[in-house]
């Protein structure tokens, strides 16, 4: 009896506390002020995905350079960031801890679709501006429904099609294999590939997956080539890539080979692979590959490389994630350059979807930054590339996106 | 039949690698009676340093021998230093100072070296060994053959050494074995440093494979721990065939069991481990224990 | 110590000793100071909602969820003696219960939670009954097997369970129009699950099913033998306690409002051990404290070292072993027994 009294003690008491108008607003715009802005992050810096917390760190490290010169419009950049683990309950706690305590104008580049996914709602119900998030599914571009989240790097069911596509018109009897890491990230390039095949996914003859627990996928490469496939899609994270591309060029399997870009990393995962054994892979590249000997004298590059060695010193040079964290730091400092004075969460969303033909330092030459009220998907372009032996031969055209 | 045959020799490859952990988690289990959480990463943490010194330029079997030098002392130290405050405690709470040890080495390794995943030498050529239809890599074989040597050392230092028998002595009975003379507590100290020193080894033979990163035993210690619930705890040699016999069911049953495919392999694995333990809960090669009432 | 030290648990160590620890529930401490101490705490936590919001209530009331499962956990492993590392398994099917009947069979959240205790109280016994031959060590790995195979798993069953996308939910707002925020209602009714499931507990360990489980863990041929069927109670301890902790999971869907396979995985199993042990296990208040170091105190880690936070937690973690091997329970149970009866005699000490 005791117990349903205290509780009706506590709702009632909870109740009054409810109608008591919160405190003033301190200010009139959140998170910024004459001279800061405060920008919330979190990243994976633990746990099975911490190799990407590297991201988390380049981009601090550039806006301590933004800083250094003076910040934004008189304004220095005020980065939060937040171990989340790669676990969604975490990020959610995380957030909201951004949101309510640390009070951030806006969130940038969170990392990972589960935790993305987690605080999709919350973020759009909040009206926080949710930029440039650091995973590449397909939903974050729904502006309709989610004014407030956008999305930074080409899709991966993009990159699929693309493969799909190219299979189709240059292979003349393909049966096609397809190794996939069975979470999100590989089902997302899965379901790529497939639309991209249209009503000729009988064409697959053999699918297989792994779990980041594996230690290997020799086993799962055996069966592939065992398969009859000619089409190898190879959809996996650098560690399992290099496997990959080891094993089948042990057992003297030459299929024509597809390997997703988030493997397409020369110096971590073609050379430990053998650059012999990597000769003729197919991939696609919005960025320039920073260990590939053909951007060596160019100036993005360079600048890259000078930036990283004042501010970042204990980043790897061979690490493309460190790439991708400058060039998307870069595109963020643009959006806030944009504001202007106007630094509402209304405006920095306005001018988030209102890039126009904006280059990127690392971006492949003829690719660029588009956004729109529409279009919440600022890399839309790839251009594919097959590798030579020393180098990611760029061929072929720019390719625009299929939108869906 | 080709496919079988390559899927076994797969598996027997990815098998010697449990084997080799497995191998150091019997290694404590037999002497301490604690299940080390931080084995893997203990041993993880000890290929970094060996990875140190073949960036300073030392050649392969020095360093080989000074990091298994290395993790036995540190192995020793650790039991001497950090579990040693709570040898009497109730044995969930030394479980507990492991998984502390887990995450400590997993964060200054990854504080010192970063996360991104670094290639790892081996000792052995690279070139590809054919027979017939079947291939596998050299390095396979010799990480098997090192695993191998590993466990009649084990086998022989336990059998026929003074000191062997005083660990199993101090491990089964440490009251009596106090009282015949047997320093109790530094046989504990010992039983880590070598199982330290194996884990390093299995280390270096698992690094070229799955590259090293600070993760890199996670997977791997869950398999490890699969290998000794099947082969026994309490047999190193159970340890290693339990490795083995992991890794080729793993495969074959990836291969040919259909509706199970390549996605519950995992599930395999550990329905392997639900069943052994229901059917001969010491293990294939376990000492069944009466215990008097 | 022996006068009043009850059941006690005899603790088998890493070098063959045996000891007793005095179980805190039958404390020296008279009914009445118990019973006040305890509505202190159940009105301090009614009344938190006045001091804190938002992001701090919500963090709040994860610590119940976990303190939920803990107890749970604690209730086979703490009192029954059966080591388990996989409860993340019946916290995540707990959780999957919840979410997909209110996604896909719009179910209300409200009955989703009894529904999970039911499902998991159905898989723990299950689970429990062939593990029955099993101790241990053996049964750990049992356990953990379990706890490794559900994310597998439930990505498998993709249609059911949104594989690895997981499944979204939305926050329930406060029913009856009550003048609440969403964080406030999902507390107190987090709040009022917790009271009612550690006052069953606390009631069941009372009685006879308490003792006969704490004999089991003892000494169970001698319990056996005094005609305790161990069979049974060691296949319902599991299952209630499995029931726990799915209810404990289920809740965390409706407040987190997403579940996905990987946030179920070994890593939460080992957590929810660590929690029930740094609480003190073989206690009802260690289930609590357990819940607050694992919730704030890799926090705390994060703020003191960027570069290292594990490690710091790691720390944490050893520390606390060596300052209270028992547990935070047991070390405030000692410390307030040094507090109270001062003047111990040398014999009667320990």
């Amino acid at each position: 009896m005791g117990l349903l009294k205290r509780f009706i003690a506590g709702v009632l008491l909870a109740g009054l506390t409810a109608l008591v108008p919160a405190g003033a607003m301190a200010q009139t715009v959140v998170g910024v002020t004459a001279t800061e802005i405060k920008i919330g992050n979190t990243n994976p810096y633990s746990g099975n995905a911490s190799a990407y917390g590297t991201i988390g760190k380049t981009i601090a490290a550039y806006f301590k350079k933004v800083n250094d010169e003076g910040g934004v419009n008189g304004r220095k950049i005020n980065f939060i960031s937040y171990d989340d683990g790669y676990s969604p309950p975490k990020t959610v706690e995380m957030v909201r801890k951004l949101v309510e305590q640390d009070q951030v104008a806006l969130l940038f580049q969170t990392l990972g679709t589960p935790p993305n996914s987690a605080i999709h709602k919350y973020v759009n119900q909040q009206k926080v501006p949710h930029l440039f998030v650091a995973t590449g599914a397909t939903k974050w571009n729904d502006p309709k429904n989610f004014p407030w989240t956008m999305g930074y790097q080409p899709n991966y069911q993009t990159e699929g099609r693309v493969y799909a596509a190219y299979a189709l018109s240059h292979v003349k009897d393909p049966k096609i294999g397809i190794l996939y890491q069975n979470d999100d990230y590989g089902k997302d390039y899965l379901k790529g590939f497939e639309d991209g095949l249209g009503d000729k996914k009988n064409l697959i003859v053999l699918k297989q997956t792994y779990e980041v627990t594996d230690p290997t996928i020799d086993s799962q490469i055996v069966n592939l080539k065992n398969s009859g496939a000619n089409v190898f899609f190879n959809i996996t994270i650098p560690k399992y890539a290099v496997q990959a591309i080891k094993k089948a060029h042990e057992i003297g399997w030459k299929p024509l080979h597809f390997l997703n870009n988030v493997s397409s990393s020369l110096g971590t995962v073609l050379k430990p692979a053998g650059l012999d054994a990597s000769k003729d892979l197919i991939t696609a590249l919005y960025m320039k590959e920073v260990t590939d000997p053909q951007w060596r004298n160019d100036k993005g590059f360079t600048d890259w490389v000078a930036f990283m060695k004042k501010y970042y010193p204990d980043g790897a040079l061979d690490d493309q994630s460190n790439a991708f964290g400058y060039n998307v730091a870069i595109l963020m400092t643009q959006v806030l350059k944009q504001c202007g004075n106007d630094l509402s969460r209304e405006n920095i969303m306005k001018q988030a979807a209102n890039v126009k033909n904006f280059e990127l330092p690392l971006l492949l030459p003829g690719i660029k930054i588009n956004t729109g009220p529409t279009d919440f998907a600022p890399i839309e372009q790839e251009q594919l590339a097959k590798f030579d032996g020393e180098k990611w031969a760029l061929f072929g055209e720019v390719i625009e996106a299929v939108r869906k | 039949m080709d496919i079988f045959i390559q899927q076994v020799v797969s598996g027997l490859a990815t098998g010697g690698i449990y084997a080799s952990l497995a191998l150091a988690l019997v290694m404590i289990y037999q002497a301490t009676d604690v299940v080390n959480f931080a084995q893997g990463n203990m041993a993880m943490f000890s290929t970094y340093l060996a990875w140190s010194l073949l960036q300073a330029g030392l050649p392969y079997w020095v360093t080989f021998a000074i990091t298994v030098i290395v993790a036995f002392v540190g192995g020793l130290l650790i039991e001497r230093v950090v579990i040693r405050p709570v040898e009497g405690a109730p044995i969930l709470t030394i479980v507990i100072v492991t998984l502390g040890l887990l995450v400590i080495f997993t964060s200054v390794a990854g504080w010192i070296y970063s996360y991104i995943q670094k290639p790892f030498p081996s000792p052995f050529p690279d070139k590809p060994i054919r027979i017939g239809q079947i291939v596998f890599g050299a390095h396979d074989l010799g990480a098997i053959g090192v695993t191998l040597v590993m466990l009649i050392l084990l086998f022989l230092f336990f059998r026929y050494t003074t000191l062997g028998l005083a660990m199993r002595a101090a491990a089964q009975n440490p009251v009596s074995s106090r009282l015949c003379g047997i320093r109790v507590s530094w046989m504990l100290g010992l039983g880590w440093g070598l199982a330290a020193a194996f884990g390093a080894v299995a280390g270096l033979m698992v690094a070229p494979v799955v590259f090293l990163d600070p993760n890199m035993m996670g997977g791997i210690q869950l398999y490890a721990f699969a290998a000794a619930t099947v082969g026994g705890f309490t047999s190193p040699l159970g340890a290693v065939v339990g490795g083995l016999l992991v890794g080729v069911t793993e495969n074959l049953v990836g291969t040919y069991v259909s509706f199970i495919g390549t996605e519950l392999k995992l599930t395999v694995a550990l329905a392997m481990i639900i069943i052994v333990l229901l059917v001969r809960p010491a293990g294939l090669f376990g000492r069944t224990t009466v215990r008097r009432v | 110590m022996a006068a009043d030290s009850g059941a006690g648990m005899a603790a088998k160590t890493a070098t063959g000793r045996t000891q007793s620890v005095a179980t805190p529930r039958s404390m020296a401490t008279s009914r009445p100071v118990r019973v006040t101490a305890l509505l202190v705490v159940v009105a301090a936590a009614a009344a938190l909602p006045l001091f804190v919001s938002g992001f701090r209530l919500f963090q709040f009331t994860q610590v119940l969820i976990y303190g939920i499962a803990l107890l749970g956990l604690n209730l086979l492993t703490g009192y029954n003696g059966q080591f388990s590392l996989g409860h993340g398994a019946f916290y995540g099917i707990g959780a999957y219960t919840s979410a997909i009947m209110i996604d896909r069979w719009g179910i209300g959240y409200g009955w989703t939670i009894p529904a999970a205790g039911v499902v998991c109280l159905i898989v723990g016994f299950l689970f429990g009954r062939p593990a029955l031959r099993l101790e241990g060590l053996y049964l750990a790995l049992a356990t953990f097997s379990l706890a490794l195979a559900v994310p597998q798993i439930l990505k498998y069953f993709e249609e059911w369970t949104g594989g690895s996308q997981g499944i979204v939910l939305s926050k329930p707002k406060a029913p009856f129009h009550l003048p609440l925020t969403e964080d406030q209602w999902l507390y107190f009714l987090t709040l009022a699950v917790t009271i009612v499931l550690f006052v069953l507990a606390a009631n069941l360990l009372a009685g006879r099913t308490g003792r006969a489980i704490v004999a089991i863990r003892d000494n169970h041929i001698a319990a056996e033998a005094m005609g305790v069927n161990n069979a049974l109670y060691k296949s319902v301890t599991f299952g209630v306690s499995a029931a726990y902790t799915g209810i404990a999971g289920a809740l965390s869907a409706i407040v987190v409002a997403f579940v996905a396979p990987d946030s179920f995985d070994v890593f939460l199993s080992i957590t929810l051990l660590t929690g029930i042990v740094i609480g003190g296990f073989g206690t009802i208040s260690g289930p609590i404290y357990g819940a607050l170091f694992i919730q704030f105190v890799p926090n705390w880690a994060q703020d003191i070292s960027k570069a290292a936070p594990w490690a710091i937690f790691g720390l944490f973690l050893i520390g606390f072993m060596y300052v209270m091997p028992r547990g935070i329970a047991g070390f405030l149970h000692l410390l307030w027994i040094r507090l109270t009866r001062p003047a111990v005699s040398r014999d009667e000490g320990r």
